[in-house]
């Protein structure tokens, strides 16, 4: 299924739904790369929170979406992981190192804030 | 009863002394059946005697003797211990509240095998070589049954007292709030490998419900952990950071520490502070709090 | 009560399958929390294994009691080109922190139970279990 993606502010929200497969996550990426050009967004939330789980594969395209949205200036933040998801993933050693995590929406939009204001201070 | 897809106790490979087994079983099962009443009554009787099962009382002895005692012969003449089994658990989630042990299930149902055998030695005892092959065909059979109750009863047993385990250790280790984004989990005693990973457990969802950005870990009271729960604080800092909470250890005992910088653990990457009051005012700062100091007026000072 | 499950593994898409299908009867069986992910990622895992590696196999899922014990078991079978050196291959692919494939060492892991039988030229078996405490 399709990740919707809302433009919130100079935000992005991508909300995934439950069931998650390979395409779908591929092209997730691929709309992500298509809006951060259409918007020029500061930040991109990433609601995972209706995930039951999060495996090697999700894992890997997660950090390479991160990746491609930093190189066009955009700071990721991972909202919505469960506890038996975190669970599991440390369990298999599955790190989002280098990626912004957050409790939910809220905390993600704060975060993005934060991260997003400093790097506008820095540029003055 | 050959055209059962069950799988038969008695493996024989010659065909005719197979037939016979069969043939035997089913004179056994009979047998079994006609004497019933007498022979549940004299099993019952020896249960008394002994001195087993003193947690029950004679009516409750009777009727689970019954069950166990159609359950036996049914195993015998099918040669399937799965309907058994699956008594042997209800009865033991049964009487094992009632402070039945190990001790009295294995006593009675060896009692039973007893009872069963002389009644066959009574039967076939004319016939030396028949006696014999009815026994052959009969001790696999009992053999089996002892086992399957025995090793049920036992096993239930194991996982009621993990159950209680598990509600204990739920108990003991409550996750606090002590300010809005702020947890305080305080950990005494031992800690292994199982009360570890359910510490975890109790954090995590502790941060989703609290919506809590900063945890503070407190080891004051542990005296020592091992690789598996080092390995274990570690994860619980990672994930943590997963659900967007940072986690502060504090009491970190200089033993700990050097464990679990022997373990390979990167002590810089955990966010450790000494004792669990520094612990807390660090957190606050995280948090963005203002502690500031009230200087109360003391009273005056004795002079030497 | 549900008895066994049979997922054959093409594709990637039939990981998704093996996955749902594994966390219903985990759910099923009474597993509870953590217990059910750690059981749907192995099983994501293996399957994905077969997928990307093996091509072809499949997974069975079903109910397993032992005495008192009940749980799950999980078999894996890949009609793979099978593995040469089984303790090196389970420590290879398990690497921390980089989010590559885990695979069959990852299931080890997050199981109670772990056998695995490798022929080379004919494929991999294993066979995991999971018990309900």
């Amino acid at each position: 299924m399709r990740v919707p993606i809302l433009k919130q502010r100079d935000y992005l929200i991508a909300s995934v739904q439950s069931v998650l497969s390979d395409p779908d996550l591929l092209q997730l990426r691929d709309d992500l790369a298509e809006r951060i050009g259409r918007y020029r967004s500061r930040g991109v939330i990433i609601d995972v929170t209706v995930l039951d789980v999060i495996d090697s594969f999700a894992t890997r395209t997660l950090r390479a979406i991160a990746h491609m949205l930093r190189l066009r200036g955009a700071e990721t933040v991972i909202v919505g992981i469960q506890p038996e998801v975190a669970f599991t993933m440390v369990q298999l050693s599955l790190t989002l190192e280098g990626i912004g995590t957050a409790l939910d929406l809220e905390e993600g939009l704060a975060y993005l804030d934060e991260r997003t204001k400093r790097k506008f201070r820095r540029g003055k | 009863m050959e055209g059962r897809q069950q799988p038969r106790i008695k493996d024989d490979t010659r065909p005719s002394a197979a037939e016979n087994t069969v043939s035997l079983l089913r004179e056994l099962v009979a047998h079994l059946r006609q004497r019933r009443t007498e022979l549940r009554q004299e099993w019952a009787r020896r249960i008394r005697d002994s001195r087993l099962l003193t947690a029950m009382s004679t009516e409750e002895i009777f009727s689970e003797a019954t069950a166990v005692y159609d359950n036996y012969v049914e195993v015998l003449e099918t040669g399937s211990v799965e309907a058994l089994q699956a008594y042997a658990r209800d009865l033991s989630e049964r009487i094992i509240p009632r402070g039945v042990e190990t001790h009295e299930v294995l006593g009675i149902v060896l009692l039973l095998r007893d009872v069963l055998a002389r009644s066959l030695f009574e039967k076939y005892h004319h016939d030396f070589d028949l006696l014999n092959r009815v026994l052959d065909a009969y001790e696999p059979a009992a053999n089996s049954i002892a086992n399957t109750v025995g090793v049920s009863f036992v096993e239930q047993r194991e996982r009621v007292i993990r159950q209680q385990q598990k509600a204990i250790r739920e108990l003991s280790t409550p996750v606090l709030q002590v300010r809005e984004r702020l947890l305080i989990l305080p950990i005494i005693g031992v800690i292994e490998a199982q009360r570890a990973r359910q510490l975890t457990e109790q954090l995590l969802r502790g941060i989703r419900a609290n919506r809590a950005k900063v945890v503070v870990v407190d080891v004051t009271g542990v005296p020592a952990i091992d690789s598996a729960v080092a390995n274990h604080l570690v994860q619980t800092v990672e994930a943590s950071r997963l659900m967007g909470a940072t986690v502060i250890i504090t009491g970190l005992s200089s033993e700990i520490a050097q464990t679990l910088v022997t373990l390979g653990v990167d002590l810089s990457k955990m966010n450790a502070v000494g004792d669990l009051q520094g612990g807390i005012e660090e957190a606050e700062r995280m948090l963005g709090y203002k502690v500031t100091k009230v200087e109360l007026p003391t009273a005056p000072e004795e002079s030497a | 009560m549900a008895s066994e499950t049979r997922v054959a593994i093409a594709s990637v898409a039939d990981v998704v399958t093996a996955r749902q299908k594994g966390r219903s009867l985990a759910q099923e069986l009474g597993f509870e929390g953590a217990d059910v992910t750690l059981i749907t990622a192995a099983i994501s895992e293996v399957s994905r294994n077969i997928a990307e590696h093996a091509k072809r196999g499949e997974i069975i899922l079903r109910p397993e009691n032992h005495g008192a014990r009940r749980g799950l078991c999980v078999v894996y079978h890949d009609d793979g080109p099978g593995i040469a050196n089984l303790a090196q291959a389970m420590q290879y692919g398990y690497s921390s922190g980089s989010g590559l494939g885990v695979g069959l060492p990852g299931a080890k892991w997050l199981m109670d139970e772990f056998d695995i039988e490798s022929k080379l030229g004919v494929g991999t078996t294993v066979t995991m279990k999971k018990w309900l405490d």
